[in-house]
């Protein structure tokens, strides 16, 4: 009597995660509820729907990491498999890339295997305006005392930030990706992350920098270069925690030379946003030449002579 | 006769059904002329062209009505149109036009910026919502979230017609005081109307891109700073 149930419990443990990941399942009779206790009531239905979806898993496991879409890529609720989270799971994945500790992975304490798209796109959205807003706003505060200043929208920066960060969130996942799978050959199921992982932990790594960029309203020149230590010390962590235990069973070049790109990559669009976007009161403009500018600078050096 | 004899058979098992005589059985068997009937119920070819406008008029200004005073009602959702939404985003493009830029791409939002702001906004929010497991519809989602642009459209007027008399500091907040107001009043009544077609663990995911949708506009609008 042990063995046979002890089996089945565990089989329905895994299915039932697999269904609470995707409440949209058939068996389910509760739209969009994740609460354990619809596991237990669908004990029965729930072995049924493990053996159905055998097939599709596989296919889709590839990409996915485990997570089966209902549909093929060209139907709805393929992209809907994508959002299936509730506002505490993506407030938890905020807290986690903000807070990272040395024992947690990003991608198997937070996400397990039910990653999503909406953290990063709407991260990436909200890092843009953030960016733009605070850097004129910061524009506009270290440019007070010039009265000849005139206040300038800058409203083409938003095009320029857009095409940057999501290049950035979208790009960078997917050379990583295809590099890591590359090293691991065959042995797929040992170590790598899936693709839309991936994504998922550029995209929420993105978030300290919203705060970051607001911050740097403040026009002192010493706060925005301590901030961008901070955030990058932050977010450079959980991108090498989540990565270091995938790459270190690499050659040690390899692995090394991974997670310092890694870093790197990181480190340039903190700083490229930075100087393109943020002018402090000490550090003269780099990227702007308007006419209003250089007349800026020559009465500054007038003023200093 | 042999026809009409094999004919009676099958109605043999009917000799003897009888109908009492107080039930009335009559009725008109000839066929009522009926599409032309339906099509004057219905068609509105004959009708003059300014009933026509009138009534489209009417069902905008209806709309207009309901942002004004949201309260959780089904007749903006159920009568969806995008003409209010259009008429609102081309007159806050054609507002925020002549913005100060002797710099070419110094300046404020072109109007295909804002166009392209309102529309693909709108649309990306619908689709987040839906794709959220939202019950409401794409073209329902596109005609709230357009229609309660209006708070931002009256605030632009009323922030040009006030840096036409000056642009000072008493100004500015004049200006900031207003389209705060009205970004809060855009975003309280697009989530009137919106909220309810959400499942209630996902609300706040759903709000908080129409937040930063109308928070863009709205900083739009502040920013707008005249030629000089």
């Amino acid at each position: 009597m042990a063995s046979p149930n002890n089996l089945q419990f565990q089989e329905f443990e895994e299915a039932a995660e697999l269904l609470s990941a995707d409440p949209g399942a058939s068996t389910l009779s509760m739209s969009g509820s994740n609460t354990p206790n619809t596991t237990a009531s669908a004990g029965e239905d729930v072995k049924l729907d493990v053996s159905e979806d055998e097939e599709g898993q596989q296919e889709s496991s590839e990409l996915l990491g485990g997570q089966k879409p209902s549909g093929g890529f060209w139907t709805f609720e393929y992209y809907q498999s994508f959002f299936d989270v509730d506002t505490m799971q993506v407030l938890d994945r905020v807290k986690g890339s903000v807070m990272p500790q040395p024992g947690r992975n990003f991608i198997k304490y937070y996400l397990r295997s039910n990653p999503d798209l909406y953290g990063p796109f709407w991260i990436c959205v909200t890092l843009v305006f953030s960016v733009v807003i605070s850097g004129n706003l910061s524009t506009f505060l270290a440019e007070q005392k010039n009265p000849t200043f005139h206040y300038r929208p800058q409203f083409h920066r938003v095009t320029i930030a857009a095409v940057v960060i999501f290049m950035y969130a979208w790009l960078v996942p997917i050379g990583l990706w295809g590099f890591l799978t590359w090293r691991q050959g065959a042995e797929r199921q040992i170590g790598g992350y899936s693709f839309l992982e991936t994504v998922c932990v550029y995209g929420y790594s993105l978030f300290i920098y919203i705060p970051t960029s607001i911050l740097w309203i403040i026009p002192y020149d010493w706060l925005h270069w301590t901030l961008i230590l901070i955030a990058m010390a932050i977010s450079g962590s959980v991108l090498v925690l989540t990565f270091w235990p995938v790459v270190r069973d690499d050659t040690k070049v390899t692995a090394v030379a991974t997670v310092v790109t890694i870093v790197v990559l990181h480190t340039l669009l903190a700083v490229g946003c930075k100087l393109y976007f943020f002018h402090a009161e000490t550090s003269p403009p780099t990227a702007l030449p308007t006419t209003s500018t250089l007349h800026n600078h020559t009465t500054l050096a007038i003023k200093t002579d | 006769m042999a026809a009409s004899e094999e004919a009676s058979r099958p109605f043999a098992g009917l000799s003897d059904v009888s109908i009492s005589e107080d039930i009335p059985v009559e009725g008109d068997i000839s066929v009522p002329v009926g599409p032309s009937r339906r099509d004057d119920e219905f068609s509105t070819l004959d009708e003059p062209v300014k009933d026509t406008i009138m009534r489209d008029l009417r069902a905008v200004g209806n709309k207009f009505i309901h942002v004004l005073y949201p309260k959780r009602s089904s007749a903006l959702l159920r009568d969806w149109d995008l003409w209010g939404p259009l008429l609102l985003c081309v007159t806050l493009a054609l507002l925020l036009q002549g913005g100060a830029a002797d710099h070419e791409d110094q300046g404020g939002p072109q109007f295909a910026e804002v166009f392209v702001i309102v529309w693909f906004g709108s649309i990306i929010i619908t689709l987040n919502s839906k794709l959220l497991g939202g019950t409401i519809s794409f073209f329902q989602s596109l005609c709230v979230l357009g229609y309660c642009i209006m708070p931002l459209t009256v605030a632009m007027v009323v922030c040009r017609i006030v840096l036409v008399i000056s642009s000072g500091r008493v100004v500015f907040a004049v200006r900031l005081a207003v389209v705060t107001a009205s970004f809060g009043w855009s975003t309280f009544a697009s989530t009137a109307f919106l909220a309810d077609s959400q499942p209630p663990n996902r609300k706040a995911l759903v709000v908080y891109p129409v937040f930063l949708f109308y928070f863009v506009i709205a900083w739009m609008i502040l920013t707008y700073s005249p030629q000089q």
